[in-house]
């Protein structure tokens, strides 16, 4: 077991919380949800966020993302700093600087395939890039199901055209929540390439939360939770050091 | 199962006071109706019978002329000094009563003091009886001395000691004020009337043109039944006998059949409300039951059977229906004390004190709860069909195909137009109505059908930005749902259209025909005077012939009579020949000359022929028979029966009402009309006028009705937004997800907000075109049907109806507004946070 000091690296970050505390509730319903979380993740890696139900894994990801407030600390995504950001200041920062997926895909089922991966450029008003729209199509496979909308699409293209759509806009950071929860193993890890894949290749940087080894097993770090605390932290995790790892600090 | 209905009822609170609330108006208008319409009629009872309270046995004779009460007022029988007399002779208190509609004061300002519909009595004084009390001065003992009631003199600024003017049936005399009286009970007036009072003769000269009197009153110390039934047997059956409370109630009923024609076209009004309600209840419980698949599939699972299920919706049906009925009642008493209270103000009425009629709590609890249960079948039975597997599945109702939706609905606009042409033949109200309100309900079957192509055509509109296109694609997402908000507001704008594409091809068929046939330069007419036909003195006629450019005058006198026992409009011009040459009369038998004593002139349309004798019965009681000489065409500026100069003595008051003016080509019109303005100043109320203003003037009353009309079909229009922010609403729940999503990849508030009101917009706008066509075709089906009326060609108010489309734009707005905050708050955490 190795615990690893966050260490802080101004340039490289991607996303980092410094000293966060989550509270939900007052007096006596009070829940602490992340003690003093800092942490540090760095650009163009795959990272992993894994620990028990209710250890805090989601709540530092919606934290990181912009999707809830900290009640103590900061948070910055790349160079902007998220704390304390206006509505529209957050609108800025998830057009231009996040990329979301979700467990349940959670694609609009008026549009097309197509209009769903090119909806975050079209909101933000921006030109999509044809050439790396051809990358990320080709990349996540859906080159004949453009035109389909998403009740037409199995579950494994639906995750795959919001993996598309999180890409296609280059984010700082694209902040997975469960992507494979709600799918098969064979699909799971067909999106799970592609995450690997786009990290590898695009340098593109991903933050996955999940409690699924084999998945954590893509990243090149896995940072465990528990109690609202980062206890440990993991590079180069294989489904079996994961588990190993697990295992240690549930015990 | 009663109390999960319950609970889960309560959980909604937004959706039960939303649809609440339609049935609610509704209600409140049905209530209102019946809360109004009885304060007015009881208070009236309550005048009546104090005008009467001091009499024992009032009689009068038979009318001269019976009309039904839809063609207006009867012209009342006179009793001579005769029958006076013969009255004298049982009971010697016997007093002679005249008491006649049209005696116009001029107010110290110089205006005509007036009414808007109530009487300006004019009659005798006959001392401090039937009520009457002299406040001060004294009774009229003089023929140019005159007593007025008090809310009158306060009105029309005068005093006791004032020299004032009256028109009467005669034109303007002068006279003195010398006193001012009220009523029992410290009243200034009966009412909204309006009373003067002169000396027993002028009053019989001025408002009779005859000797004799109105009404006798009797009081004696026997019993008023005893009285009367001594009167009855001594007088005989020309004279109508009753006791003052008979003749109270009599008085008391007659306008009470004005009340109820008020009523019913109140109840219509809030029919239609309701018609427009059912709407948006319906799509209420069916967004409903959609939300709620997976827990009734659960209930299912657990046991539940379908009639249970129904009932489970049915339940909540009542419980809204109910609580809606108890406070649209409670509304209802509010508002109808409320307009009873400014029309009491208004006319100066005493009003009675507000009671909740019977009528009022059964129709509102009948209305209210019936019409939201019927709302809610469809939607329950639908309930019942959830299978239970879709407890267990994501949820994906497929959508149902529309095939047999259009068909019925095909079927029933097609039974409506069936109807509605039947009607329109058979002239049967009851066929139309039927016919318009299937046409309604077929059109709204129709429309899913529709939706899909003319929501994506509107949406074009929009689709320049992406919230645009998100909303119009989010609008086509239900066709159902969009087309049912759509038919709510489909139903109120269609029926302003038609009425409106009705009334403007009147007009239009009416202007059309007096462009082609009105050759009089200038008419003189009255201004619009309630009860009363203003007139001027036959004197100015020679004065105004010597007018410059003037080449000829022909003044009109017009009075009822009845033809053959049947009531018409008598008329006699001056110079028959002249008119029918100025309205472009074309003889269709005989002559039109000017009729000679014992003849008549007639339109084609009376089913009389040429050398036919009719019995005509003047207004004033006559009776003589007169000859066909000739028969003219009728058209919408000339018709009737055309008398010669010995008609005009059976008229009451024998002066013109009316006169065409023919000026030579090379006059000056304004200094005509001036010179002519000039003579008719002691008769303030009648105008000089040209073509264009006459017309104007006649049709002014259809731009008044219409205004009325789309006033109270407002109502209609309210219930249809409160469906538009409905559906919003409930959409805007059902799709928190999306829309949490949306924000997370970085839509903005004010974009998500513009997504709704597009989608809003996109629905209303549907409706308003729905509604226009709609309406465009029961206006010209109805001027298609009527065109043997007159109605000669179908004009639609293109200006009018692109007003409806723009308030329909804007009422889709208004309605996004709430819908589309509530989404723009949509906490993004919450929305995409799965459990």
């Amino acid at each position: 077991m190795t615990l690893t000091a966050p260490v802080i690296t101004r340039t490289a970050a991607a996303a980092r919380a410094a000293d966060v505390w989550k509270v939900y509730g007052s007096g006596e319903a009070q829940v602490v949800a992340l003690r003093d979380v800092s942490v540090e993740l760095e650009r163009g890696r795959f990272t992993a966020i894994m620990g028990p139900s209710g250890s805090g894994k989601s709540t530092l990801m919606h934290c990181l993302a912009g999707l809830d407030a900290v009640t103590r600390g900061d948070v910055f995504v790349g160079d902007t700093k998220v704390t304390g950001l206006s509505d529209a200041g957050l609108t800025k920062l998830r057009r231009e600087k996040v990329g979301f997926i979700f467990q349940q895909f959670n694609l609009l089922p008026t549009l097309t395939a197509e209009e769903n991966i090119l909806l975050p450029l079209a909101i933000a008003g921006r030109k999509p890039d044809r050439a790396w729209f051809q990358t990320v199509i080709d990349t996540v496979g859906l080159g004949d199901r453009l035109g389909h909308r998403p009740s037409q699409l199995s579950g494994g293209q639906q995750q795959r055209v919001a993996c598309a759509r999180a890409l296609v806009s280059r984010p700082e950071v694209i902040f997975a929540d469960e992507p494979t929860g709600n799918l098969d193993s064979r699909a799971g890890n067909e999106i799970l390439t592609f995450l690997r894949r786009s990290v590898i290749e695009y340098g593109q940087t991903i933050v996955m939360v999940t409690h699924d080894a084999n998945a954590a097993s893509y990243a090149d770090r896995v940072v465990f939770l528990a109690d609202g605390r980062i206890v440990s932290s993991l590079d180069d995790p294989t489904a079996d050091t994961v588990l190993d790892m697990l295992k240690a600090a549930a015990g | 199962m009663l109390r999960a209905t319950l609970k889960s009822l309560l959980a909604r609170k937004v959706r039960l006071v939303l649809s609440g609330l339609a049935v609610l108006l509704g209600v409140m208008f049905v209530s209102g109706s019946f809360v109004l319409t009885d304060a007015i009629g009881r208070s009236f009872d309550n005048m009546f019978s104090s005008a009467l309270a001091e009499t024992d046995v009032l009689v009068t004779a038979k009318p001269a002329i019976e009309v039904s009460e839809m063609e207006g007022e009867p012209v009342p029988g006179l009793l001579t000094a005769a029958d006076l007399r013969r009255v004298q002779e049982i009971a010697p208190s016997a007093i002679g009563e005249i008491s006649v509609d049209g005696a116009r004061v001029i107010g110290s300002d110089g205006k005509v003091v007036t009414t808007y519909g109530p009487p300006r009595m004019g009659g005798n004084w006959t001392g401090e009886v039937g009520g009457l009390r002299l406040h001060e001065g004294v009774a009229p003992q003089k023929a140019d001395e005159i007593v007025v009631n008090a809310a009158l003199a306060k009105k029309a600024g005068i005093k006791v000691g004032d020299q004032v003017g009256v028109l009467t049936t005669k034109p303007k005399q002068t006279f003195k004020l010398v006193g001012i009286f009220g009523y029992e009970g410290g009243l200034d007036s009966r009412g909204p009337v309006d009373e003067v009072r002169f000396t027993d003769a002028v009053a019989q000269e001025l408002m009779l043109g005859a000797e004799g009197y109105t009404s006798i009153t009797v009081n004696s110390d026997k019993s008023p039944a005893a009285l009367r039934d001594e009167l009855k047997a001594g007088l005989g059956d020309r004279y109508v006998v009753q006791t003052g409370e008979e003749a109270a109630a009599a008085m008391a009923n007659s306008f009470k059949a004005v009340l109820d024609v008020m009523n019913k076209i109140l109840l219509g009004f809030a029919g239609v409300a309701l018609f427009v309600g059912t709407f948006l209840i319906l799509n209420t419980f069916s967004i409903i039951v959609a939300q709620r698949t997976k827990e009734l599939a659960l209930a299912r699972a657990l046991g539940a059977g379908r009639g249970q299920m129904i009932g489970s919706v049915l339940v909540e049906a009542v419980v809204i229906g109910l609580v809606a009925s108890v406070l649209g009642l409670a509304a209802g008493v509010g508002v109808g004390a409320l307009l009873a209270a400014y029309f009491a103000n208004f006319t100066s009425l005493q009003l009675a004190g507000i009671a909740v009629p019977a009528a009022a709590v059964i129709s509102a609890f009948t209305v209210g709860i019936v019409i939201t249960v019927i709302a809610a079948l469809l939607p329950a039975v639908r309930a019942s069909r959830v299978p239970p597997v879709a407890a267990l599945q994501e949820v994906a109702t497929p959508d149902r195909p529309l095939t047999k939706l259009t068909a019925a609905g095909a079927i029933v606009t097609a039974a409506g137009g069936g109807a509605i042409a039947y009607g329109l033949r058979q002239q049967s109200l009851w066929f139309l109505m039927g016919g318009v309100l299937a046409a309604f309900v077929g059109v709204a079957l129709l429309s899913p059908f529709v939706a899909r192509p003319a929501v994506a055509m509107l949406g074009r509109l929009f689709s320049w930005s992406v919230p645009g296109k998100l909303g119009r694609l989010n609008s086509g997402r239900n066709p159902r749902r969009t087309a049912i908000t759509a038919a709510a507001l489909m139903v109120g704008i269609a029926l302003v259209t038609g009425v409106n594409t009705i009334m403007t091809s009147a007009e239009r068929s009416m202007r059309g025909d007096v462009a082609a046939t009105f050759k009089a330069d200038l008419v003189i007419s009255g201004q619009e005077s309630p009860g009363v036909q203003p007139t001027f003195d036959p004197v100015l006629l020679p004065r105004m012939q010597q007018v410059s450019g003037v080449d000829s005058v022909v003044a009109t006198y017009a009075d009822q009579i009845a033809v053959n026992g049947k009531p018409a409009y008598a008329q006699v011009q001056t110079d028959l020949p002249t008119v029918a040459r100025l309205v472009s009369a074309t003889t269709v038998a005989g002559t039109i000359a000017q009729p000679g004593p014992g003849e008549v002139v007639v339109d084609d349309n009376r089913g009389h022929a040429l050398g036919d004798t009719v019995t005509v019965r003047s207004a004033k009681g006559t009776e003589k028979t007169y000859r066909v000489i000739g028969i003219f065409a009728d058209t919408n500026l000339f018709g009737g029966y055309q008398f010669g100069a010995d008609a005009i003595e059976g008229m009451r008051g024998g002066q013109p009402t009316f006169a065409y003016v023919d000026l030579a080509d090379s006059a000056d019109p304004a200094a005509a009309r001036t010179a002519l303005e000039g003579l008719l100043a002691d008769s303030p109320e009648m105008r000089v006028q040209n073509q264009k203003e006459y017309i104007d003037n006649q049709t002014g009353e259809v731009a008044q009705f219409l205004l009325m009309v789309q006033v109270l079909l407002g109502l209609a229009m309210l219930i249809a937004v409160l469906g538009v922010v409905n559906t919003l609403a409930l959409s805007v729940l059902e799709r928190t997800r999306e829309i949490g999503l949306l924000r997370a990849i970085g839509l903005g508030r004010m974009a998500t907000m513009r997504m709704i009101t597009v989608e809003a917009v996109v629905i209303t706008v549907f409706g308003a075109l729905l509604g226009l066509a709609v309406g465009v075709g029961l206006g010209s089906a109805v001027v298609e049907g009527l065109a043997d009326e007159g109605l000669k060609e179908l004009v639609l108010p293109w200006q009018q109806m692109g007003l409806y489309l723009g308030v329909g734009a804007v009422v889709g707005v208004l309605a996004a507004i709430l819908p589309a905050i509530r989404a723009a708050r949509t906490n993004v955490l919450g929305a995409i946070a799965y459990e």
